[in-house]
């Protein structure tokens, strides 16, 4: 039996405002517990809300670069339910009609990936295919307070600071689909809110969180099979885990005959041990009534102060960005995929390559040397500054000094942010240039090593690239070895 | 003097002229409320000295000649139905969940008579979230209605209505679902006036149903009505349904003239179950209408009478969600240790809310779940659109709509008890206006046979007030029903 894994994903993206969706109050994260709270977050009687309107602004720009029809008006509505987490009773949302909807993003996939839906790339990629995920709806909501749990001890805690900040929910429709592809669409999704700058998608923070909807069915047939949600998903390893899991775990069902097993339920991923486990049945008893919420107008684009929200320019996007890389500063496909993963990747390297830096070198200090000094360290920033780094990849071009005494200055630019000159001219490691300087080293080696010379003269080759080893160790790694070899080669002609 | 019996613009005049201070007249209506709260009881919260040290300081002000121009409602005495958010003064909405709950932020209006100087004397007593129309489902002794101390004031502004009937303020402040103002405004023989839905910012006040919610003032007369429109309306940022428009003066629409106004008026509701003294009234103030110049014409509103079910439903759904709330943790509200948080909100629903509350919770949330949403909910707004284009339709060619306020005068305490659909079918007059979010006043008309108050209701187009001043004022001109005071038993 061949099996079809049809994956839905709901993902909520905190926007990056500064104050909360309905109120004045501050979004920080990290604040002290319940400090950033007002009568309108904590639900209290006779609050009203008002609408954040660059929280509608930021939700237009994921919508766009999503690809979404934009809905001129929109509504919101009250999600009752009563937990500790949500202070007023109920969630502020758009159930019924969303600020965007039906929009897709392309993702490109390993050739393995294929299905009779994807189109191959052409000869620039063979090996690779785009799919087209559809997405079904964005639209507006509020997050709910965080509920804390000390350990040992009996009781809850409640953080409201988190009570109101502004999000959206993006939900995608079903798709056939395997886990990596799913988490490949997260990954562009993550880099498309970044490069729009709608969210920083700090997962360790929580501002970008994903559920997943798993069910399984046989290959050709139309029915979709029973629908599982999964939750508790902290990282696009662990979603990706979560999903082969859950979807191995519904097969098992499906071919020893039992698929009455599969229930319509929500399930929590358990990192430790690694496997799904049920957490509640849908059975509705949660879903709370959903009404209009009477204390705010329709959300309507139309509006004078709304119109050019939608007039708006969108940032450059990440796919867009890559392509641009490779026409115009001549990258290979790979570098430039990596170069463009995160925004502020690409922005530091244009910024090198803007300070003077050759392209292509710009690209390969950064994939090579920069990127493994940044993943060993714990900085959030590049602290070497672009124009810094032009400036050593410059004096390499140069000569001035070698490619690896390059290496050591960047390493040590890296750890104190110091300009590459002074490094250099503190450690004294500027490239000998001067034909009389490399001479006198040559003359001093050919001395020493009078053998070396005779055997190359007998044609011994091997004796050449001694000697060369000699002077650049006698150089301090400092010599050029271009003027040496050619200084050398002339020296043991001439004996 | 007796300055307590004073209007505000009676009472302004004499400020300005320096012949009184607020301190003599604060002190005044202190004395009339100690000497008459055991009998009206329309008090929730009174605070005695900090009332003084308001008029004080505006007495000192105005010693100092520090405010250039007076506001008119500076070193007035006043009160707040105690569903308006006051920081220094705890807000009940007269239910045992909110008893002790002392906001830490008050409503605009609040600050807006504030900076008006206006003197708050306390909270006024009320039905229990705003909901019920007698003032019964208060957890606090019931308010009396000051023409009889045997039947109901009218809710659910009740106290507010029988404080400034019974000289306790000089005004006061409601708020009005479905006839909350305007109701207990004629059962008590005052001035209550509900302004087009976004005239007034309702950030601060408890919501009952916030679509059709609306603060408003309750008044001696139509002067002071205007007076206290003019401190209280604006465009409020925190109400997103407060209006964007410059509010007039409404001082100037004060003209005692009506000559072709065109007023409409329906004979079907005079056919309907009316109190006959109320029938006499109505029919005596159209008829002085069309003597004073104005056109009556017959006035078509298919649909209005689907506005009660109609405002049930919607009002119901409202109140069931803006109540979740309130749900005793935050309020101040403490019974013990309460483990289980699902036991907390049963408890807290069963024990500590009136019926009226929990039937209309029921109401609203059976109404709203998902297999109702269409056939009741959603039609219920449908119909409301059909009311207000009714009412659209109507104002084409009218200026005013004239009704009584309220088939009957005050009833009896308990005597609506087993009767409730009666109490909810006086609300007939009342309700279209809410739900159409037009503006109306209650205005005395006559007493009738026991000596009880009338009210006649005037309907103004979406912010309409011109109209309706002008015909209230001079209707009152006209008149001296406005001027009767109750006779309250306690000995002058």
């Amino acid at each position: 039996m061949i099996f079809e894994t049809i994956i839905g994903l709901e993902i909520h993206v905190e926007l990056k405002t500064s104050s909360k969706m309905f109120c004045a109050c501050s979004t920080q994260f990290g604040a002290r517990p319940n400090t950033n709270t007002c009568p309108v977050c904590m639900g209290m009687p006779g609050g009203l809300p008002t609408l954040n309107q660059e929280a509608v602004r930021l939700a237009l720009r994921a919508g766009r670069a999503l690809n979404c029809e934009i809905n001129r008006v929109s509504r919101f509505n009250r999600k009752n339910y009563f937990y500790p987490d949500l202070p007023k009773g109920y969630q502020i949302t758009q159930s019924e009609l969303p600020l965007c909807e039906n929009g897709y993003l392309d993702i490109e996939l390993d050739e393995s990936e294929k299905t009779e839906t994807e189109t191959t790339l052409g000869k620039d990629a063979p090996s690779r295919c785009i799919k087209r995920i559809r997405i079904a709806r964005i639209h507006l909501e509020e997050d709910a307070g965080k509920l804390i749990h000390p350990e040992n001890q009996p009781v809850t805690l409640v953080d409201y600071n988190r009570a109101g900040i502004p999000l959206i929910e993006i939900v995608t429709c079903p798709e056939a689909i395997s886990p990596k592809a799913a988490v490949e669409f997260l990954k562009e999704l993550k880099s498309i809110m970044e490069y729009t700058e709608v969210s920083d998608c700090r997962m360790e923070q929580g501002s970008l969180r994903c559920d997943v909807n798993v069910s399984i069915r046989k290959k050709g047939d139309e029915k979709l099979g029973t629908k599982v949600e999964i939750k508790n998903l902290n990282s696009f390893k662990e979603i990706q885990k979560a999903l082969e899991w859950e979807q191995l775990r519904q097969q098992k069902l499906l071919r020893t005959s039992l698929p009455e097993q599969i229930i319509p339920e929500t399930r929590r991923w358990d990192d430790i041990r690694g496997i799904t486990v049920p957490m509640r049945a849908k059975d509705g008893a949660r879903l709370g009534c959903i009404a209009p919420e009477p204390d705010l107008p329709l959300l309507d684009l139309n509006d004078s102060s709304m119109l050019h929200f939608l007039e708006e320019s969108l940032p450059e996007l990440g796919a867009q960005k890559r392509n641009r890389f490779v026409s115009r500063y001549g990258l290979s496909r790979y570098e430039a995929d990596i170069l463009t993963k995160s925004k502020q990747l690409a922005d530091y390297y244009e910024d090198v390559v803007n300070n003077g830096a050759h392209p292509k070198e710009a690209a390969n200090w950064i994939l090579v040397e920069l990127l493994r000094l940044w993943r060993m360290s714990e900085h959030r920033e590049i602290p070497v500054a672009g124009q810094s780094l032009a400036e050593l990849i410059m004096l390499v071009d140069e000569g001035e000094i070698s490619r690896n005494a390059g290496k050591t200055v960047l390493s040590e630019m890296y750890e104190t942010g110091k300009d590459p000159r002074d490094i250099i001219n503190q450690k004294g490691l500027a490239q000998i240039n001067s034909e009389n300087e490399i001479k006198k080293i040559v003359e001093a080696v050919l001395d020493q090593n009078k053998n070396a010379a005779a055997d190359y003269k007998k044609g011994s080759t091997k004796a050449a690239g001694y000697l060369m080893g000699q002077i650049m160790k006698a150089g301090e790694g400092r010599v050029n070895p271009n003027i040496a070899r050619e200084i050398l080669e002339d020296r043991l002609n001439k004996l | 003097m007796e300055l307590y019996k004073l209007t505000i613009h009676e009472a302004r005049e004499l400020l300005r002229k320096r012949e009184i201070s607020s301190r003599e007249l604060t002190k005044s209506v202190l004395e009339r409320i100690r000497a008459t709260e055991g009998e009206i009881r329309s008090f929730i919260s009174i605070d005695f000295n900090n009332a003084l040290k308001q008029a004080e300081r505006f007495d000192k002000m105005q010693k100092k000649s520090e405010l250039h121009e007076l506001p008119d409602l500076a070193g007035i005495p006043y009160g707040l139905k105690d569903n308006i958010c006051t920081r220094n003064m705890r807000t009940t909405c007269a239910s045992r969940i909110m008893e002790y709950f002392s906001p830490v932020y008050e409503g605009t209006v609040v600050k807006k008579l504030r900076d008006s100087h206006a003197v708050l004397i306390g909270k006024l007593n009320m039905d229990e979230f705003a909901i019920g129309s007698s003032g019964e489902t208060s957890i606090f002794p019931h308010t009396r209605n000051p023409w009889s101390a045997d039947r109901v004031p009218g809710g659910s502004s009740g106290g507010s209505a029988a404080s400034v009937a019974a000289d306790q303020l000089l005004f006061s402040l409601g708020s009005d679902t479905g006839g909350s103002i305007r109701q207990p405004s004629s059962f008590c023989g005052i001035v209550g006036m509900k302004p087009t839905f976004g005239a007034v910012s309702c950030f601060g006040l408890v919501p009952f149903a916030t679509s059709l919610d609306q603060i408003g003032p309750l008044c001696k007369d139509v002067t002071d009505c205007a007076i206290v429109m003019n401190a209280i309306t604006g465009f409020d940022a925190r109400d997103k349904a407060s209006a964007k428009i410059k509010h007039p003066d409404y001082t100037t629409f004060l003209i005692d003239d009506v000559s072709c106004m065109r007023i409409g008026f329906s004979q079907k509701w005079m056919a309907g179950n009316l109190n006959e003294d109320v029938r006499n009234a109505i029919e005596k103030a159209k008829a002085m209408f069309e003597d004073m110049g104005a056109v009556i014409e017959e006035v078509s509103l298919p649909h209005i009478e689907y506005a009660v079910p109609v405002y049930f439903l919607i009002s119901s759904a409202e109140a069931s969600y803006n109540l979740t709330g309130v749900d005793g943790i935050r309020m101040g509200y403490e019974k013990g240790a309460i483990p289980e948080l699902d036991e907390l909100a049963e408890y807290v629903g069963m024990h500590e809310l009136g019926s009226a509350v929990k039937k209309r919770i029921l109401l609203g949330n059976i109404a709203l779940c998902s297999e109702h949403y269409e056939t009741y909910y959603m039609k219920a707004l449908k119909v409301r659109t059909l009311i207000k284009q009714d009412f659209a339709q109507a104002f084409e060619k009218l200026d005013l709509i004239l009704s009584p306020t309220n088939p009957d005068t005050a009833f009896r305490f308990g005597e609506m008890q087993d009767n409730i659909v009666k109490m909810y079918e006086y609300d007939a007059f009342t309700v279209p206006v809410n739900l159409a979010g037009l503006p109306a006043m209650s205005i005395p008309c006559g007493f009738d046979s026991k000596g009880l108050p009338i009210g006649m209701q005037l309907i103004g187009k979406h912010f309409g007030e011109e109209a309706l001043f002008r015909a209230a004022y001079t209707f009152e001109q006209n008149t001296d029903h406005h001027l009767k005071s109750p006779l309250l038993r306690h000995p002058q």
